[in-house]
């Protein structure tokens, strides 16, 4: 461990630990102790925490390729893989390396319209991570909003909250997700929602069960004491408090969304064929893998699975350097 | 004991009401119910007919007491591609799902228990992080991913094992069932494989906690220090301590397996339910999706009553603290 990473060991101190999670109302009123803190911040102790693992830098630095290659998709990519006029049916199921009569080399091959597999790939990876990304971010507020009502009003609308949570979380995802897309239908928006509607349950409890603890803390009862109104209360000094679980959860289940809207796809009940993202692309290339034409799966398969990877190796690091329990 | 019996009981069929509700809801007035539930081949004079039959005249509350009512006499629906009532449909493909289910938990246990032992006693050597490293990848791989992967290599590349379907089928006790013959059970291996995966991670990490916490016990010392070998410490004394766990969250599980068989079943083309439900919502065969959907969550309700009723009588603390709050 070097050097710098020896200053929180002193910052531990029970009082210290309560310091860091006072909010910035009663901050004001504490000013004077903050000398004691030293010069590290929180943030500055939490990347070099995150850096121990190389494991998990190497993810990180290989989530920000894939998630760049994604949004620039449209610059990069050698074609724009759904401009019809680009494409020449001719150069359909040709193997990786194969020259192109219009650009350089298909370097993974193309598929049965002659689609450079590359381009293809970025252009799904950019639907992939949209819709894994913006599932949890919306369902992340709902969870949040749910779970941070039901801890600190507690009562009748806690026990409802928690009842519905629990009575969903007792059927597995996929099946939930196969109840309401075969309901609604197949569309962008309705994996958008099914996958909201899968994931929101899993903040709920989470920021439930933080909220409940962070309560009865003295920051609480100071803001309280301040009479400050309850929205600033539970948004301003109780949510920031209840955060980092949740930015765990959040990672991983960015990775599980991911993965459940390429299986969703695959399945034929998820993204329509104009918009594909990686699972449509496996199941289309999967009919022409059994006469030995790997490429049109396998390589938007790797690139799912390169993504969702490193996605989970950075949400278990910071899962260790986030949870207060094994904190140093 | 039997207030909390009650309790849960009627949480249940609460639930079923609900879920009733919504498939219902969604199917009936979501989308355009004549166009969902009457063949789009029908001439006017069926039409007619075919709503007055279905009630769809009546308001909505009335039409949901009428489906309410079918379906507990066990009428789902008749399936329009294959002209049989969707209930049935459903129940004959059940045996392939069911052995296919098996067969996935069984190899998840042969493979699962060993290996998590392994990692338990040796968890700072390599074989334990090798180990444990498989099974984060387990966790992580996509399921239909997996199954195309093995298709890939061992049915395509290596020619060993057949890619679909289900291969020769006995008769036992008048269900056809694979694993008896030498062709069906070359057929099941794969995609029992391919559903066992995400179970043999969870086994692995159970087994491995499990060992990790009953290795520092007093009994195990006292083993030991007995002199009894290690093959008898581990496999007895150890075993026997890791198995409860294990054994709870594998019957758990039994029901989310025969769920993500919809996965497997689709990439081996297994003539099981799950299949039975994508090819129903690829041909527009809505009552045969209202009758899996509603068939599966019963299921699911009634394998969540069980497991709860059951942890009720070995551990009082459960319903302890449920029947007070």
């Amino acid at each position: 461990m070097s050097q710098s990473t020896d200053a929180p060991a002193i910052a531990e101190s029970p009082a210290a630990t309560d310091y860091d999670a006072l909010s910035e109302d009663v901050r004001e009123m504490e000013e004077g102790s903050a000398a004691t803190l030293g010069t590290q911040t929180p943030l500055r102790r939490f990347l070099s925490d995150f850096a121990e693992s190389p494991l998990a830098v190497g993810g990180f630095v290989v989530f920000v390729l894939v998630a760049l290659l994604a949004v620039f998709a449209n610059v990069i990519a050698p074609q724009n893989p759904y401009d019809l006029m680009q494409l020449s049916i001719l150069d359909g199921n040709l193997p990786p390396g194969a020259p192109s009569a219009n650009f350089g080399t298909y370097l993974l091959g193309t598929d049965d319209q002659g689609r450079d597999m590359l381009s293809a790939i970025m252009f799904g990876l950019r639907m992939s991570l949209a819709v894994g990304a913006g599932s949890t971010v919306i369902a992340l507020a709902i969870g949040l909003s749910v779970g941070l009502m039901a801890a600190y009003f507690g009562g009748w609308l806690d026990t409802i909250i928690m009842r519905i949570v629990d009575i969903q979380l007792s059927f597995p995802a996929i099946l939930i997700a196969l109840i309401l897309l075969s309901i609604l239908g197949k569309g962008v928006d309705k994996v958008l929602i099914a996958l909201v509607a899968v994931q929101w349950a899993y903040y709920a409890r989470t920021v439930r069960g933080t909220a409940l603890v962070e309560r009865r803390r003295e920051y609480i009862e100071a803001a309280q004491c301040l009479a400050l109104p309850t929205r600033r209360v539970v948004f301003r000094h109780l949510l920031p408090n209840c955060l980092p679980p949740l930015i765990v959860v959040a990672t991983v289940q960015v990775a599980h969304a991911i993965a459940l809207e390429a299986t969703l796809s695959f399945l034929g009940i998820g993204v329509p064929i104009t918009e594909p993202s990686l699972g449509l692309l496996i199941a289309n290339g999967f009919e022409y893998m059994l006469s030995g034409q790997y490429w049109i799966s396998f390589f938007p398969g790797v690139a799912l699975l390169v993504t969702i990877v490193s996605i989970n190796l950075v949400g278990d690091q910071l899962r260790d350097v986030l949870n207060p329990r094994l904190r140093r | 004991m039997l207030v909390y019996f009650i309790r849960r009981l009627t949480q249940s069929v609460v639930v079923v009401f609900l879920m009733a509700a919504i498939v219902f809801l969604g199917v009936y007035a979501i989308g355009n119910p004549i166009d969902v539930l009457i063949n789009p081949e029908a001439d006017q004079a069926e039409r007619a007919a075919a709503i007055a039959r279905l009630g769809l005249d009546k308001p909505l509350w009335e039409q949901f007491g009428i489906f309410l009512g079918n379906a507990l006499q066990g009428d789902l629906g008749t399936s329009f591609v294959h002209g049989t009532s969707a209930l049935t449909l459903i129940l004959d493909r059940f045996p392939a799902t069911f052995e296919l289910a098996v067969a996935a938990m069984l190899m998840a246990i042969l493979v699962g228990i060993p290996l998590g032992v392994i990692a338990g006693l040796y968890p700072d050597r390599a074989v334990g992080r090798i180990i444990m490293g498989g099974s984060i990848l387990g966790f992580s791989l996509p399921t239909f991913w997996v199954g195309l992967m093995l298709i890939m290599v061992f049915a395509v590349f290596l020619g060993w094992l057949p890619a679909a379907g289900r291969g020769d089928t006995v008769d036992l006790a008048g269900v056809p069932v694979s694993f008896l013959t030498w062709d069906g059970l070359s057929h099941l291996f794969l995609p029992a494989l391919n559903l066992a995966l995400f179970k043999t991670s969870l086994v692995i990490r159970l087994a491995r906690a499990g060992t990790r916490e009953v290795m520092l016990q007093d009994y195990i010392k006292f083993a030991r220090a007995k002199g009894l070998t290690k093959r008898r410490v581990v496999g007895v004394h150890v075993m026997k301590n890791i198995m409860i766990p294990v054994v709870t969250v594998l019957g758990l599980e039994l029901g989310s397996v025969i769920a993500f068989a919809v996965v497997t079943e689709t990439v081996f083309a297994w003539p099981g339910i799950g299949k039975l439900l994508i090819d129903s919502i690829g041909n527009l065969d809505r009552p045969v999706v209202v009758a899996y959907l509603m068939l599966t969550v019963f299921l699911f309700i009634v394998i969540n009553f069980a497991v709860d009723v059951l942890y009720s009588i070995l551990d009082p603390r459960v319903r302890l603290s449920d029947t007070k709050g």
